[in-house]
Parts: structure tokens; sequence; C-alpha cells
């Protein structure tokens, strides 16, 4: 193979050139969130902190961090429970029932995979006002739910497709209905779709911008990152300080990362990497 | 055994919850906008039906032909940027050298990121009296380190925009090139074929589906690099970054005119289906749809 290797050495070269590019930026909110303000405007930005400190961390919970932590936990596990509620049972009806119906429906789905969130959000604020729902954590949860359902439609159609058509006729013999192979059939096997569609959605929750900022106003019910851009107006130039929430805010995420690296990424990649 | 049969098919009440929620909040919203956009409404109230005023007055608009130019221009270079780099490093990470696994944890971490957190640290590091950038910024051209201030803001964007999205399709491209069957490689072997001849006649073309999707996720994305400009320029300089979606954000949610904003999003479509179009077609998309059966 000694010819595949000399064409991987460019883009080994250009790969190790991005990993530097990815690696500064990420070295620098690192070591950043660590230094004091002093420190920041004395030293170069890349300077190892000479006397590190957990202040700007401690003082981001006095800030209210803490809300704006638990709020993005809600929308994201409330996103993800209300995608896969109703996701996981439209999909087990799409794959098994080749019904005119269901069919269209299947198509309005893959049709949704192209509306741009951003070009609908006016009508979207009209109807959460309109549900009275403006300021609350719901108003962000339902929208952000509905956008995440046409990938989470066809990732989880695809993983119901591989069981094998001889479990459900075994268990149709057996007797049982829709639901009884609903809960003992589909809902174990399609664990690996659930687990990659709740992680992406769950990040694209927990990432989520736009629906924050339109849908909601008060700092109570205010997520994450809607926080960060607070504390940028508020910290003026306290860098570190800022460093130090974006540590925290990707914190949870790392984490999951490093539990379920391989989930995480075949859930980015899921529906898109065929 | 057919009564049996017919139990067992789970009927469209199953998907009914998810159907009337999709309904409600992604299709009927996709009528509304252009409902919207022939009426006058402050976000407060009902909307009243103006006609055909609000898109009278996209004439009126200087920012309107600024905002397409720039999102046509952040989609291209974006493309551009993204699209070889995301390619190699992919196929390069696909292959079977030491310590990959170890890298790519480096590699992936933007994705861990929110756009928000990446915005504000490049904020941070492009700032030009404290940053990274008041010390090197000369070496790239930009000799008083302010890049976010300069009228190149926009290739600035590109490049924020690729160092969170290159990851993302490197490991599309890094999936794809798995997949290709190694007995193509193994017959390009016997032939003599070189490393760069057997990437040319093999994994490119093999790759193709792989590169229109990750081309029309680019385009899709493209639309909504919206927060990013945001929270970096606010559409400055000036409007050097005042993309479409930017425009249609301050006209609707800051100067409270939603039927005007609805008119750009209605824009923000059409011009977001002319450039999948445009893609679709150059690419050949359609031809290949026979190949896709197969698979």
């Amino acid at each position: 193979m000694s010819g595949k290797n000399r064409a991987n050495v460019p883009a080994g070269v250009l790969a190790t050139v991005w990993l530097i590019i990815v690696a500064v930026p990420i070295y620098f909110v690192v070591i950043t969130g660590f230094r004091t303000q002093d420190a920041y405007i004395e030293q170069g930005p890349l300077d190892l902190p000479t006397r590190p400190t957990l202040g700007n961390f401690t003082s981001l919970f006095e800030l209210g961090f803490t809300t704006y932590l638990v709020n993005s936990l809600i929308v994201a596990f409330g996103t993800v429970a209300v995608v896969l509620g109703v996701a996981l049972p439209a999909a087990y009806a799409i794959v098994r029932n080749p019904s005119r119906q269901l069919k269209i429906a299947f198509n309005v789905f893959l049709l949704g995979l192209a509306v741009p969130a951003q070009a609908v959000i006016v009508p979207i604020y009209l109807i959460i006002t309109r549900l009275q729902l403006y300021d609350s954590l719901l108003a962000v949860i339902l929208p952000t739910a509905a956008f995440s359902l046409p990938i989470a439609i066809v990732v989880l159609t695809s993983t119901l497709r591989d069981i094998p058509g001889e479990l459900y006729e075994a268990m149709t013999v057996d007797g049982a209905a829709s639901g009884r192979i609903f809960t003992r059939l589909v809902l174990p096997l399609s664990r690996p779709g659930l687990v990659s569609v709740g992680i992406f959605v769950g990040l694209g929750a927990w990432n989520g911008f736009l629906f924050p900022l339109v849908l909601t106003q008060s700092d109570e019910q205010r997520v994450l990152t809607l926080g960060l851009w607070k504390f940028q107006s508020q910290y003026g130039t306290n860098v570190p300080g800022l460093m130090a929430a974006v540590v925290l805010s990707a914190l949870p995420v790392l984490a999951l990362y490093l539990f379920g690296r391989r989930h995480l990424l075949s859930g980015l990649a899921a529906g898109f990497g065929k | 055994m057919i009564a049996a049969a017919r139990r067992e098919r789970p009927g469209f009440t199953w998907a009914a919850p998810a159907v009337l929620f999709f309904l409600a909040l992604g299709i009927l919203p996709v009528f509304a906008v252009v409902y919207l956009s022939f009426t006058k409404w402050n976000g407060l109230g009902d909307p009243q039906w103006i006609g055909l005023d609000n898109w009278k007055s996209i004439t009126d608009d200087p920012d309107l032909v600024n905002g397409i130019v720039k999102t046509v221009t952040l989609t291209v270079v974006s493309w551009l940027l993204q699209t070889p780099l995301a390619l190699l490093i992919g196929v390069w990470a696909a292959g079977p050298q030491r310590g990959r696994a170890a890298l790519s944890t480096l590699f992936f971490l933007p994705l861990l990121l929110s756009t928000a957190a990446i915005s504000l640290t490049f904020v941070s590091l492009l700032d030009p009296n404290f940053g990274l950038a008041a010390d090197y910024g000369k070496y790239v051209g930009f000799a008083d380190g302010n890049f976010l201030g300069s009228d190149h803001a926009l290739y600035v964007v590109a490049f924020v925009v690729a160092w969170q999205f290159v990851p993302f399709h490197t490991l599309l491209y890094q999936s794809a090139t798995r997949q290709i069957p190694r007995s193509l490689y193994e017959a390009a072997q016997i032939d003599g074929a070189t490393g760069v001849r057997q990437f040319f006649a093999i994994t490119l073309p093999q790759l193709r589906n792989t590169i229109i999707a990750s081309s029309v996720l680019m385009l899709v994305g493209s639309l909504t690099y919206f927060e990013m400009i945001l929270l970096m320029t606010n559409g400055g300089p000036g409007t050097a970054t005042r993309v479409l979606p930017l425009h249609m954000y301050i006209k609707g949610f800051v100067g409270f005119d939603m039927g005007y904003a609805s008119v750009l999003a209605v824009l923000l479509v059409a011009v977001g289906t002319a450039l999948s179009v445009v893609v679709v077609r150059s690419t050949g998309y359609h031809r290949m749809a026979s190949d896709r059966e197969g698979a």
C-alpha cells in the first residue's frame, strides 16, 4: 500500500496544520479562564498563567450562571423527550404500514429538512405569543423539537427498517397487538438509533440561540448561550471571566463526549453520511 | 392469519402526534410567513393586511441588495474553504495511521462548543488590543490587528464558520471513505495506479454523494450563519457583514417591522432554494439518482 501512503502526505500535512488552527483557540480558552484580569493584560494571550486562579469560575456562580445552566438542561432534556416521544411511534407506523397517508406524512417530514428555522422565525414568534407561551422554557422547547423532528424521523425510520420482518411476523403469529410489538420489539431494538438521535437533538437544543433569543426575554428564562452573550456585555474587556464561562458552558457536552464518543460522533453524522 | 396481520399494522394514529406537531410549528409557519409579508405588524396586537406595500418597499432598502450579496459571498467563500479541507482531512483520517484516535478527539472539539461560545472566543482572540491579533495580525495582512473591524471582516467570519464546521464535514467524509470497498484500491494497485491517481479515479468519484450531501448542508447552513455574525460584528463595520438573515432579524425584532421582515424571510427561502438548485444542477445530482437506488 505504498502508493496510498504517498497520497496521504499532503493531506496529512493539511490535517496537522488544521489541527494547530483548532488547538490554539481551545488552548487560549482553557488557560485564559484560569487567569486574573491583570495577568491577562500584562502577559501575552498564549502565555501560561503564572498564578492560576479559580476566581473567574466562582464569580460566575454569583452572577446567576446556575439559572442559565439549569434552563439549558431543561431545554435540552425537554426537547429530546418531546422529539423521541412522538418520533419513534411515527417512525414505527411509517415503516410498518405502507398506507398512502403515512407515505404523505413521511414526505412532509422530508420536505421539512429544507426549511431553515430563521425563515419562519416571525410566524413562530406569532404562534408562541398567541399560545401565551412567550418568555417560558416551553416556548423554546416546542419549536426546537419541531425543527428536530424531520431528522429524527429520517434516522429512526432507517433504524427500524433494519429490524428483520420475521421478528414482527413471529410476534403477530403469537397474537401481539401493535402496542405490545412496540414495547417488546421496537423500543428495545431501536436503542442505538434513539441514542444517536437523542444526542444529536440534545446537542442542538443545548447550543440553540435563535429560538431562545426571540422567544424569551427575562433573565430567569434564559439559557446558557444567551447567558454567554450577556456576560460579554457585562464583562466588557474581562476576557478571563468570559472564557471561564465558555469553559463551563462546554463542560457538560465534553463529559458526554468523553463517555460516549462513538455515539456522539455517529449521532452527529446520523442520516447525513449515507 | 389475515386478521392477525391486519391487527399488527400500526395505524396513522401512531404518527398523528408527530405529524400534527410538525404541521403546526414546521409547515404552517412557512405559509404564515407569506401571509405576514402582506401585513403590517409591530409584534404586538394583530397583523393588518396592507397588500403589496412591504413588497414595494424593497426597492427603497439599500441594505437588501447588500444583504443578498454578502449572503451569497459568505456561502461561496465558506464552501470553497471548507469543502477541500474537509474532504482531504476526512480521507486522511479514514486511513490507518497511528495516533489518529487521540488526534481526532482534539480535532472534533469545536463540534462541542456552541456557536455563541465560538463567536465570543474569536472576538477575544481577535481583539486588536489584547488578543492574539494584536501580536500576530501583521503577519497575515492586518497591520493594526483589527480583523473584525476591517473591510475583510466577512472573510474572517467565513474562517470562523470553517473553524466550527470543518470537523463536522470531515466526519461525513471520513465515514463515507471507510465505506469504499478495499477491492477497488487493490485492483488499482495491481494496475500500478499511484496514490494521487487512486484518489482522483476511485476516492473522489465514490464520494460524490457525500460531496453533494455536505454541500447542500453547507448551503442550508449558510443561511443560518446569523448568530455568529450578530455576536462577532453585529453586521459591521458599516454593513460589511450584514447578511440577509441578520438584516431580517434587525428589521423584525429590533425595528419591530415584522411585515417587512417576513418579506425578507420569503426572499431568504428563495435565495436558499436558488442556491440549492444551482448546486444540484451543476453537480448533476439528478443523473446520479439512479446509482443511489442500488445502494
